[in-house]
């Protein structure tokens, strides 16, 4: 019963998304037809930008020095091994903006003039993290901070990059936050709270869980950008991350590779990330069309 | 003021604004009593089952609900609304929830029932108003009047003492809103006390004990059915009255 409910949203789910890929691919054209039109102008297309770069007067150096396969074989391991920083700096700091962000948002949404001094905060937090250049804070805190010399604070450069990214990227996921809250109808919570629920009951159980859900794919986004912005901490810093190690390659071989590595590396991680967004939201809307089609 | 009164309502004033909603409310229900709101909207029956429920503060007056003046400072609104049921128009279920866990989440945190007692008074009601293969799915993919009767039970879950109904058939296609009449024909006839807002006057006429017609914020004319229906007394009791006839809704 239950895995023909969900054989049938399956195909409920997959079937408008396929036609949406095809049309995509078709723009204009109908069914087969347009994905082999489709097909055919992405080959010509690709063919004539390729012809025009291949022939550029400038691209046998730069097909040296950006792309030489021996240089980045051998960039490849130490690349790597630096990027494992920009992976720990990016969990880490994701795992304290969740949290950190959803705090400032539910503190910019209490109601009333006795919370003012708190939403004041928290308004004055958002605008100036959101307006200050990330690389900025980064060197301001990162260089700033250790030379404080404040007992039992760590001076390491990594974890004031970590505290300088939670500090920027809070600010933003908590706008993003605050607009999955504010996109919650107030009658949800007129509703909860007529059952005599606390206000603190009706945000953790109504309010909150349908905030978040609303807003997971630009909660995403955000972080794919913070996973790109923790290469600042190894050009601001000096930590050696993977841009920065890329960096020291180029400058000791005059080769460029290196940075093609770097990138490789990134969008390895970016892109199952966004693929990862999708999955989320189709999950989430395949269990509600199930339980809906099988009762 | 009589003791024995479910609920009670004294010289109520509610203004948004400039605009004076309700304008002096004196009303008096007593237990197992069915009070049947009616008037043009805008008349102020909505916001004076909100102010009912505590979900609009007053501006003056005193509301008694059970011999508790649940309208004085410091009162616990938590505690109030626990013994009073509101249904909206508009159902307002938790769509992120299936049924069962939008009839049972207020019982678990406001009366802290355990998930088992819960579940078994949830399931208990959802079978009595013929929504038993309905306790698993969730709110999008029930009909109007199937939601609105979940929403009607989500507020009888709470065990209350007054139900307050908000014009719950006026969003329902007209094929539904018999299926949801029914539900709370069923609750007058097992002596629940409710104060209902309601376009429906054949449904009033029927199942009222009394009705009061609501008019720029206050109470122009009240009594049993019969009499408010038959023979109104105030022109514009009747004139209302001539245009739901006209518009061939009584």
């Amino acid at each position: 019963m239950a895995s023909e409910g969900d054989r049938r949203a399956s195909l409920e789910v997959d079937e408008p998304r396929r036609s949406r890929i095809v049309g995509a691919l078709g723009s204009g054209g109908d069914g087969r037809r347009g994905v082999a039109i489709a097909l055919l102008s992405t080959i010509v297309f690709l063919v004539v930008v390729g012809v025009a770069i291949i022939n550029s007067p400038g691209w046998p150096a730069v097909h040296k020095t950006f792309l030489s396969w021996t240089e980045f074989k051998s960039s490849f391991p130490e690349i790597a091994r630096a990027f494992l920083l920009n992976c720990k700096i990016f969990l880490i700091a994701e795992c304290l903006i969740l949290p950190f962000a959803l705090v400032i948002a539910v503190l910019r949404s209490l109601p009333g003039p006795v919370f003012f001094p708190l939403r004041a905060l928290a308004i004055v937090y958002a605008d100036f993290f959101r307006g200050v250049p990330t690389i900025l804070v980064i060197s301001m805190l990162g260089l700033g901070a250790p030379a404080l010399q404040l007992s039992g604070v760590p001076s390491s450069v990594v974890f004031w990059g970590i505290v300088s990214l939670v500090l920027v990227y809070s600010a933003y996921v908590s706008e993003v936050y605050r607009a999955g809250i504010e996109s919650v109808h107030p009658s949800q919570e007129a509703a909860a709270r007529s059952l005599g629920l606390t206000r603190g009951q009706t945000l953790r159980k109504v309010i909150l869980p349908q905030a978040v859900r609303r807003v997971i794919p630009p909660l995403l986004n955000d972080f794919i950008g913070l996973q790109k912005d923790t290469a600042l901490v190894g050009s601001a810093l000096g930590a050696i991350e993977a841009f920065n190690q890329a960096t020291i390659d180029a400058d000791a071989t005059f080769n460029f590779t290196p940075y093609l590595a770097a990138a490789v590396l990134f969008v390895a991680i970016t892109i199952p990330l966004a693929r990862f967004t999708d999955w989320l939201i189709a999950r989430d809307r395949r269990r509600r069309q199930a339980q809906g089609l099988h009762t | 003021m009589n003791t024995s009164a479910a609920l009670e309502i004294e010289g109520l004033r509610k203004s948004f604004g400039d605009h004076v909603v309700l304008n002096g409310i004196d009303l008096s229900v007593g237990e197992h009593e069915v009070t049947c709101l009616i008037g043009a909207s805008g008349a102020g029956k909505s916001t004076l089952l909100r102010c009912v429920n505590l979900l609009e503060p007053v501006d003056a007056g005193r509301i008694v609900v059970g011999g508790e003046e649940i309208t004085r400072r410091g009162v616990d609104v938590n505690r109030v609304r626990r013994r009073i049921g509101i249904v909206f128009q508009a159902f307002n279920l938790f769509p992120h929830m299936s049924v069962l866990e939008n009839v049972t989440l207020a019982p678990k945190l406001a009366l802290g029932q355990g998930r088992g007692e819960a579940e078994e008074q949830a399931r208990a009601l959802l079978d009595r108003f013929g929504l038993s293969d309905k306790v698993e799915a969730y709110p999008d993919h029930l009909s109007g009047g199937q939601q609105q009767r979940v929403a009607i039970v989500r507020a009888l879950a709470m065990q209350p003492r007054l139900m307050l109904l908000d014009e719950v058939t006026s969003a329902l296609d007209p094929e539904l809103v018999a299926e949801v009449l029914e539900v709370i024909a069923e609750l007058a006839a097992g002596g629940m006390t409710m104060v209902i807002a309601t376009h429906e006057m054949g449904f009033a006429r029927d199942i009222a004990t009394r009705v009061c017609f609501l008019d720029d914020g206050v109470i122009l004319e009240q009594g049993p059915p019969e009499q408010m229906f038959g023979s109104p007394r105030e022109p514009r009791t009747q004139q209302f009255l001539q245009r739901i006839v006209n518009a061939r809704r009584l």
